[in-house]
């Protein structure tokens, strides 16, 4: 091995953006994991995106088969997983014909050639071979015989059957990536020894075609340059890549630990929510009760149940599931307990596209419920800030004694990012309005006077025993009342309950410019997006181009009013 | 450590509001049942919560002087369930109708009982919906006049205690709904049995479907038409107690005692405790006599059992005692 050859000087960039396809059995997600958590400890940005077919098992080869990991790695902010590649490894000619379109013009696609047979081609309904039609002239193609060189490479190694060879090749691109990007490789070694310490064959395997691939591209010609990117600006700190759906999970245990009381998910699977609840079922030692039931409705009514009993009470949920849990969801309101309701938004509507994201449940988490039934809502926009929201959506709850719907979607749910760690130190404190002394005239629905939040009775405490329930109620005894005056009353209590949250949430700011021609609106997920094109605007000399967005959603920060009205136009983007 | 409880009379349980059921309706037997029946089975009144869902039946949380919450339509279960797991200390209840239970609920009466929380459910059978106006519910029989079914219903219906048992319910109970004495004492049973019971009560809705189960229920019959069945005890009933079960084959048989040659040694002897439920089933099938009193008492490890042992079991094998010992663990990195 040619191992004297000595580097030539890579060009730097500030960001690229990588995408690995190939068949879903091609191990893609993880040769994208790998190369993203190489490039954070590396000092980059980074944000990342699977993409993954609905289909279990679809058939091999098939263009509804591509699974696909996109990563956007910067030396400086990087806020969304990017559109435009910069690269695009395909594994298959399925993967190549399905995320072409992303390619920049000019830019590079490493294929394995083996793949590229005629039986491959016609399922991915090619009439002719791309690598040989002239189709892609407009780009730099990188033809590698992956599946032999892999071959070869593993020719030596012992009790190796030919799946597990075959199925390696995934790291014999990753190994090429890494030599353009300039990247170490030992942070993937590392995984390997610790990943499949049981079976040092498999370690063996990987590691020499990790190798392999590196040494391959280096040796190429193919290749004439490499790239470095260099660490990006980040504050000072222990950083960690995390996925939104962690960190949701995350920012509700540290709000248990915080708040000193039991954390209680009543849930039932839906993608692409199922992978909190996947994680908080781990934590049993945090004294996590996590409760797969057996609908949406028994998942919210359980968490009513145990926040009627004390416990800060989470159900998690997608599209579907939020709509079957409407109903519940007001009794919740009505009976005025705290309740997180995480919703992890994908493409609807019914069952729509549930491996897709959009954005698309705002109203229904706004008003899908009968009569006037207000609760907060609120939205995260990174996978890092999922943690913070999370932990919000619990204070404002416990706080303020009312549920809280929490929207995040199906692209910062999967998606991750370098999350500065935060301690539980580092958190607000968390009140909560539990009562434990009988006072005189005591009332179920007695409020505080500023949040208007009523009084937390739990069962076993003594001498507070009362019935609740989502009849319309006196609003001093709690008792059942149709008086129309007292149903007046109370309406106007529960909204002016959430208005009230409009004082302690930060105030609305904008980016950009605080005043001017233009404000470009977002809400949500699509922050990365929309910050970033109004970025590219400022930094091409649109100074009067402003962009707010908004995490606060019911009730909105108290100067939106102000802030929108120093703009001449609103642009909003959704 | 447990601190003496108070000693309560029935009246203690009594909430301020006025009771709301039609004049007759059974629904004040069961009421009246349970709060005699609570003094009796030594909980502290704070730790005592019901749980309802929709339906006349479940207007009873607002009459008891415990926690309660009527809920939504079938979903008490779940509610229950929720408040049981977050706290195994409290006494939980749930008051559901046979269409709140069976109709809406469904899913989650079959799944409460699969899981078998400690929780008491007790069942409001009439046969119909009341709270909506006389409606045929899923134990409404065929043919039955009702309002949505005026030329007679064509939907056969669920036998409660066999849809239970079906679903893997460890304890149920049936009595009828004008017997207070006997429904107190199968509360109190219920209540002691450690896991999820179900008591299903034959009630009389005096409006909608009245007499609907008189031709076992009422005074004059009661003593022939129905075997109230006591664990360890032979299967006897009737009038003169001269009647009985016997197993011919695969089927139960009522024999006579002192015809044929038999005596009551022939007869058989109830096993509630067993976790072969077959012979429950057939109990609960059988239209002559009907079966009451508690037909399955099966002792079995408790959802909430078998949830503690396993977070004292990961407690004890894990690093992580608070969040940060989580957050700062795998794989971190230092920016400087
Ligand atoms: C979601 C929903 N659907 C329908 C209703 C109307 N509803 C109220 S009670 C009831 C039936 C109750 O029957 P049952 O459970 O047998 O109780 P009963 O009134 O006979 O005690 C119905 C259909 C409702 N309240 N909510
Ligand atoms: S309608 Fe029937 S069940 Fe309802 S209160 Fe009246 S008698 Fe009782």
């Amino acid at each position: 091995m040619n191992t004297a050859k000595t580097k030539q000087q890579p060009e730097v960039l500030e960001a690229v953006v990588i995408r690995f396809v190939g068949d879903s059995g091609d191990g893609m997600q993880l040769t994208g994991t790998q190369f993203s958590d190489t490039s954070a400890m590396f000092g980059n940005d980074i944000a990342t995106f699977p993409n993954y077919p609905s289909e279990i098992r679809a058939p091999q080869g098939s263009l509804y088969g591509v699974s696909g990991f996109q990563v956007h790695i910067g030396s400086v902010e990087v806020s969304t997983p990017g559109d435009n590649l910069d690269l695009l490894v395909a594994m298959n000619p399925a993967g190549l014909k399905t995320n072409l379109y992303a390619v920049k013009s000019g830019h590079t696609i490493i294929v394995d050639s083996d793949a590229f047979t005629k039986k491959n081609l016609e399922k991915a309904q090619y009439k002719t071979n791309p690598l040989e039609d002239g189709s892609l002239d407009n780009y730099r193609v990188i033809e590698v015989s992956m599946t032999r060189l892999t071959k070869e490479a593993l020719k030596n190694v012992e009790g190796l059957d030919n799946k597990s060879i075959t199925r390696s090749k995934n790291m014999f691109s990753l190994g090429m990536v890494y030599w353009m990007y300039d990247r170490s490789i030992e942070h993937t070694i590392e995984f390997f020894n610790k990943k499949f310490k049981k079976k040092p064959q498999i370690i063996e395997a990987n590691t020499k075609v990790l190798n392999a691939g590196y040494f391959y591209a280096e040796t190429l010609e193919l290749i004439p340059n490499s790239y470095t990117i260099s660490p990006a600006k980040m504050e000072a700190g222990t950083y960690r890549i995390i996925m939104g759906n962690t960190a949701t999970a995350w920012g509700l245990l540290a709000a248990a630990e915080k708040s000193g009381l039991e954390l209680f998910l009543g849930s039932y699977p839906i993608t692409p929510a199922t992978d909190i609840l996947h994680e908080l079922v781990k934590h049993k030692h945090f004294g996590v009760k996590a409760f797969q039931a057996e609908d949406e409705i028994a998942g919210i009514t359980s968490a009513i149940g145990a926040s009627f009993a004390g416990d800060l009470a989470i159900t998690t949920t997608s599209g579907p599931g939020l709509a079957l849990k409407g109903e519940a969801l007001g009794l919740a309101m009505m009976i005025e307990l705290p309740l997180v309701v995480v919703d992890v938004q994908r493409g609807g509507p019914s069952t729509g596209l549930p491996t897709k994201t959009e954005q698309s449940d705002l109203l229904q988490a706004m008003y899908g419920r009968n009569g006037e039934s207000p609760v907060i809502v609120i939205a995260a926009s990174t996978p890092a800030n999922c943690f913070d929201f999370a932990f919000e959506a619990a204070k404002l709850a416990l706080e303020h004694m009312t549920p809280v719907v929490l929207l995040t979607d199906g692209y910062i749910a999967n998606g991750s990012a370098p999350w500065k760690i935060k301690s539980i130190s580092e958190m607000p404190e968390i009140k909560n309005n539990l009562v434990n002394q009988i006072t005189e005239n005591w009332h179920p629905y007695n409020r505080d006077e500023e949040t208007l939040a009523r009084n937390w009775a739990i069962p076993g405490t003594k001498g507070f025993e009362h019935r609740i329930g989502g009849l319309e109620k006196d609003s001093i005894t709690g008792n059942i009342s149709y008086e129309p005056e007292n149903h007046e009353k109370m309406t106007k209590i529960r909204a002016e309950k959430v208005e009230r949250v409009k004082n302690v949430i930060p105030k609305l700011k904008t980016e950009f410019a605080d005043s001017g021609d233009l404000l470009v609106i977002g809400w949500g997920g699509t922050y990365g997006s929309l910050h970033s094109a109004v970025k590219q605007l400022s930094d091409n000399g649109y100074k009067n181009i402003g962009y707010a967005h908004f995490n606060y959603i019911n009730p909105l920060p108290r100067n939106t009013k102000e802030i929108l009205s120093k703009f001449k136009k609103l642009l909003f983007v959704n | 450590m447990e601190t003496a409880v108070q000693k309560y009379t029935f009246k203690d349980f009594t909430s301020d509001q006025e009771v709301r059921w039609c004049p007759g309706c059974d629904d004040y037997v069961i009421l009246r049942s349970m709060q005699k029946a609570l003094p009796e089975m030594g909980v502290k009144r704070e730790d005592v919560v019901f749980i309802s869902g929709i339906g006349c039946s479940s207007r009873f949380p607002y009459y008891m002087n415990t926690y309660g919450m009527h809920s939504i339509h079938g979903r008490a279960p779940g509610i229950a369930s929720g408040v049981k797991l977050a706290n195994p200390n409290l006494s939980v209840w749930v008051m559901t109708g046979d269409g709140d239970a069976m109709a809406i609920g469904g899913n989650h009466f079959i799944h409460v009982l699969r899981r078998n929380i400690d929780l008491n459910i007790i069942l409001f059978n009439n046969e119909i919906y009341g709270l909506t106006k006389g409606q045929f519910s899923p134990t409404s029989l065929v043919g039955q006049k009702t309002k949505s079914s005026p030329y007679g219903n064509t939907q056969p219906p669920f036998s409660p205690g066999e849809l239970a048992l079906g679903a893997n319910a460890r304890f149920f109970a049936r009595i009828g709904g004008n017997v207070p004495k006997e429904m107190s004492q199968i509360f109190i049973e219920a209540h002691k049995f450690k896991g999820t019971s179900l008591v299903e009560v034959l009630q009389n809705c005096v409006i909608f479907n009245d007499g609907c189960f008189s031709k076992f229920t009422d005074k004059t019959v009661k003593a022939d038409k129905q075997i109230f069945l006591e664990h360890g005890k032979p299967m006897i009933f009737g009038k003169e107690r001269n009647k009985g079960l016997i197993l011919n084959g695969l089927k139960l048989e009522v024999v006579t005692i002192g015809e044929n040659g038999i005596t009551q040694e022939d007869l058989l002897v109830h096993n509630a405790k067993v976790k072969d439920p077959t012979l429950h089933q057939m109990l609960v099938r059988l239209e002559y006599p009907i079966a009451t009193g508690i037909i399955r008492s099966f002792d079995d490890v408790t959802l909430e059992e078998r949830e503690n042992a396993l977070t004292e079991e990961v407690k004890a094998n894990s690093k992580f005692t608070k969040t940060d010992d989580l957050f700062f663990s795998g794989e971190t990195y230092e920016v400087k």
